[in-house]
């Protein structure tokens, strides 16, 4: 491992309990309570920072793909495949959040009628799939290929899928629930903030640790491959 | 013109193997029938016809798996990409017969299929028939590329379903859109996924076939 | 024609074959001899561009010069020889394809079968259909991965015919049991 992976590892960890703990304070300490939901909407804070975390991770995981296939990089296999599995804890942490917040605001655990809840369904359906593809490959250079591949279709598919979530509206669900998140008040703005900071700071955090594990392991099995 | 002379003879190649081995078309043309069957019982009297429409798609989706899992079994079976990739044509134009014969065995399909929905349900209108032709172009581009990559691992044919259904969930709503509501917003929108997918599924395929 | 500066692949941590220098002209012939899993095969999938080498250099003619003849004659086993031939003969744009592939399968003792499934012949013959896929297109490199094991005696013949009559190609034969091409190898590799 680097000499300033070394020092730059637990600077991160420092910097995002901080965060986290600044986020909770903020939240339940500072945050006004909203007119309509009261205490329970503050799970907003949580659900939709984890949700564009989410985003961000497949995002992420889609550019290192790209440079994979294009520029031959050859650490990108791994760090796509890292942050697509950030992704997909994320993204499970999006659907318990909203599954929550759906019991909250609407008393049922599940509305198909709440757009990023039900894409989020379909990408964590997508991006299980993409484990089961990457596990049914040999490791080498195809797997690298495959999975890179798959991660390039997630990312198109967001946007697609998301469009084709908002068009069947106006055949599956004629009345649409909205939740206030829009007109938000300068402290909830700024609460706001520092729960995505924080979460987006957790995600640069877990990501940075299971690479530098993940390398660790394979230097591991490289040097008992030479021993042996 | 050589990359369409390519992609005629790797596509006469694929349907001249469909007529000797006489599996595919048949399998897909017995599944549906049998779905639509089932279907029957599987909605109960007095249901819209909006859900049997959503049935149709239901089959149509489920019909086309079908033909692409064994889309490259003729390959995988023999080894015969490595033959395939080695050859001086543009790696794509394989992608694109493939796809071109799916295509056709849908075709095939749905040209009994959709008789026999009028048949055994309701009327279509001709936005549904539009949107059978556009869905199908979308499916058999991703379908193509995702049975490519599942036949590449261990898991074969297994993983194919896992790989194309989240990739399919537009294409249902396009199709059920088309068929259920007014204008022309939901042929569009497939359109848009065909164009999107059939560029990237095209541009990928290389990286899916070979590893150098 | 082939030129390779420390070659290696890797799966995951495996080392199939490390720093491999080849160097091969035209009418060189390289025998790369070995027991079975000594990493002969990817060695050679390598060099026909089927797979990546993980470290080193190499260059090889391009696609379309390379013939490669492995476990598997890569033939369609429902299609019939000439269907078989036709199209990779389409796809390697063969020159006067109707004519080569009539000689070729006159050569091969093919042409009384030619209009029958691949299917239904046996081993050898499938083997033989194989070695006329890859000879159609006149490679400049022939890379054969145990030849002589899946073919018969009039297809192993034909081979030593083949190998002895080479000229401005360059060959790469991959044996557990050299013996039958020793003679030809002017360069050699031994996998342990």
């Amino acid at each position: 491992m680097s000499e300033k992976l070394a020092i730059r590892l637990p600077a991160l960890v420092g910097l995002a309990t901080a965060l986290i703990a600044l986020a909770i304070v903020a939240v339940f300490f500072w945050a006004p309570s909203d007119a309509d939901q009261g205490l329970s909407q503050r799970i907003f804070y949580f659900h939709v920072p984890i949700a564009l975390t989410g985003y961000a991770c497949f995002g992420w995981g889609a550019w290192k793909a790209l440079r994979l296939l294009w520029k031959d990089d050859p650490d990108a296999d791994l760090e796509s495949y890292v942050a697509i599995h950030q992704g997909v804890i994320f993204g499970s942490l999006t659907l318990i959040t909203g599954s929550i917040w759906a019991k909250i605001s609407w008393g049922v655990w599940w509305v198909w009628s709440d757009d990023q809840l039900v894409l989020f369904l379909v990408l964590f359906l997508f991006y299980c799939a993409y484990f089961m593809l990457r596990y049914s490959v040999d490791p080498g250079p195809q797997r690298a290929n495959l999975s890179a591949v798959y991660a390039l279709f997630g990312v198109v598919l967001i946007p697609v899928s998301f469009l084709a979530i908002r068009l069947s509206h106006s055949f599956i669900h004629p009345v649409v629930f909205t939740r206030n998140g829009a007109q938000m008040t300068g402290t909830m703005f700024a609460t706001f903030c520092i729960c995505l900071a924080a979460m987006l700071v957790l995600f640069i955090t877990l990501y940075q640790l299971e690479l530098a594990g993940k390398r660790l392991d394979s230097r591991i099995r490289e040097l008992k491959e030479l021993l042996s | 013109m050589r990359y369409l002379s390519d992609v005629a003879a790797l596509a006469r190649k694929d349907l001249l193997l469909e007529l000797r081995a006489k599996e595919t078309i048949p399998a897909m043309l017995l599944f549906v029938l049998s779905a639509l069957t089932i279907f029957h019982f599987a909605i109960p009297r007095g249901s819209s016809d909006v859900a049997a429409l959503g049935l149709l798609w239901v089959a149509i989706v489920f019909t086309s798996l079908l033909g692409l899992t064994r889309a490259f079994v003729p390959e995988r079976e023999q080894g015969l990409m490595d033959a395939l990739i080695m050859a001086p044509c543009d790696r794509s134009t394989i992608w694109l017969a493939k796809t071109l014969s799916v295509i056709a065995f849908l075709g095939v399909a749905e040209v009994v299929a959709l008789p026999a929905f009028t048949l055994f349900f309701s009327g279509l209108n001709l936005k549904t028939v539009a949107a059978v032709v556009l869905a199908d172009i979308g499916i058999a581009s991703v379908g193509t590329l995702t049975g490519a990559m599942a036949v590449a691992g261990n898991a074969r044919e297994l993983i194919q379903p896992l790989l194309f259904l989240p990739l399919s969930i537009p294409v249902i709503v396009g199709g059920i859109g088309a068929s259920a509501t007014a204008g022309p917003k939901f042929l569009l929108f497939l359109a848009l996924y065909d164009a999107v997918f059939v560029l990237l599924s095209w541009a990928a395929f290389d990286f899916v076939a070979a590893e150098a | 024609m082939v030129s390779a500066r420390n070659l290696s692949k890797r799966y995951d941590t495996r080392r199939i074959f490390d720093k491999v220098d080849i160097d091969l002209d035209e009418g060189g012939f390289l025998l790369v001899t070995g027991p079975n899993g000594a990493g002969k095969t990817t060695l050679l999938r390598v060099l026909a561009g089927l797979a990546a080498p993980t470290s080193g250099e190499l260059v090889l003619p391009v696609r379309g010069e390379i013939g490669y003849l492995g476990h598997e004659p890569l033939v369609y086993k429902q299609l019939t020889p000439r269907e078989n031939l036709t199209l990779f003969g389409r796809l390697y744009r063969v020159p006067d394809r109707e004519q080569r592939i009539k000689a070729l399968l006159e050569r091969f003792a093919l042409w009384d079968v030619r209009d029958k499934a691949v299917a239904t012949f046996s081993r050898g013959m499938q083997q033989r259909l194989g070695l006329g896929r890859v000879l159609l297109h006149e490679p400049k490199l022939l890379i054969l991965d145990e030849p002589f094991n899946a073919l018969d005696t009039a297809g192993a013949a034909l081979l030593d015919e083949e190998l002895a009559t080479r000229s401005r190609r360059a060959v790469v034969v991959a044996t557990h049991d050299p013996g039958r091409v020793e003679g030809l190898a002017t360069e050699r590799l031994a996998f342990t």
